[in-house]
């Protein structure tokens, strides 16, 4: 039966820019980056976990004819792609000063929520991703009434 | 779509959420169009054509909605709230907030308390629209 999630992807404009900001900045490692031909394979992964892999992936053809690409190209840029991934540290707080000092576009600050405490970036191309360090134990999820944290993009 | 396309979304998409952001603090277009790196006039025009509403407009929705949790969730004053989100004026506030949920803040304040208090079968039949005028219209958005 159906049992894990190896790979998830993520439309990138350019997948050298990618690379620099996945491995040079939020701590990926190359994986796999295999010319197949009619595309680029490009995958990263966090050290000591290769078996979950982001595939950086350009928008194109053959799998998008030009029209589509372009749209494609426009709803990243907008930001309109929903959330790439969800990325744990062990400590936020440290990791965001880090990641602001290497020049990382941030949405909003480190915020603590019932399910630990985390922020969200923005990849180079507008690709959002929520990094943060979960709490420890059991989470209650708030009554409806009670939850409406203050919101993010 | 070119180059110059997807650089321009990107600087519109850096400025809409600074205003998500920073929602409480006094942003001024200037201040918007300083994050997005283009003149005033190019922000608002441009920021419509990528989001469909103007920049103003966004902001205000924002803070409205902040305004609707706090409304709910707390027992801080209108006053305070108004302060809280970012209106510099009680009557601004007061105005915007109508236009956009359809009732002021005290009235959505009392009718959102009483909704909680009751199970959703007769929130839903109490909050229906009336032919008598005692009751609300959902709010539009």
């Amino acid at each position: 039966m159906p049992n894990k999630i190896t790979h998830t992807q993520v439309y990138v404009l350019d997948q050298d820019e990618a690379l620099d900001f996945y491995v040079g900045k939020l701590g990926f490692e190359p994986n796999t980056d295999a010319d197949l031909g009619f595309m680029r394979w490009l995958t990263v992964s966090f050290p000591g976990q290769p078996d979950h892999q982001l595939l950086l992936e350009k928008p194109g053809p053959p799998a998008h004819d030009d029209a589509t690409a372009e749209q494609i190209r426009e709803l990243v840029t907008k930001g309109a792609m929903g959330m790439a991934a969800i990325i744990s540290v062990d400590d936020i707080h440290q990791t965001y000063e880090e990641l602001v000092a290497h020049g990382v576009e941030f949405t909003d600050e480190p915020t603590e929520r019932f399910y630990g405490t985390d922020c969200g970036l923005r990849d180079p191309f507008g690709n959002h991703l929520r990094i943060g360090t979960p709490k420890e134990g059991p989470i209650e999820i708030p009554d409806p009434a009670e939850f409406a944290p203050d919101s993010t993009p | 779509m070119s180059r110059a396309v997807e650089e321009s979304n990107r600087r519109m998409l850096r400025a809409r959420d600074a205003m998500d952001r920073d929602y409480a603090k006094p942003l001024d277009i200037q201040t918007l169009a300083g994050i997005a790196h283009v003149s005033d006039a190019h922000f608002i025009r441009v920021f419509r054509a990528t989001f469909g509403e103007t920049p103003h407009r966004y902001l205000q929705r924002r803070r409205v909605e902040r305004a609707m949790f706090l409304l709910r969730e707390t027992e801080r004053s209108v006053t305070e709230i108004c302060c809280d989100v970012g209106f510099m004026s009680l009557g601004t506030f007061s105005r915007t907030f109508t236009d956009i949920v359809g009732e002021p803040p005290t009235t959505y304040r009392w009718r959102a308390a009483d909704l909680s208090a009751v199970p959703a079968c007769f929130a839903k039949a109490w909050t229906r629209p009336s032919s008598f005028g005692e009751a609300r219209t959902p709010p539009e958005d």
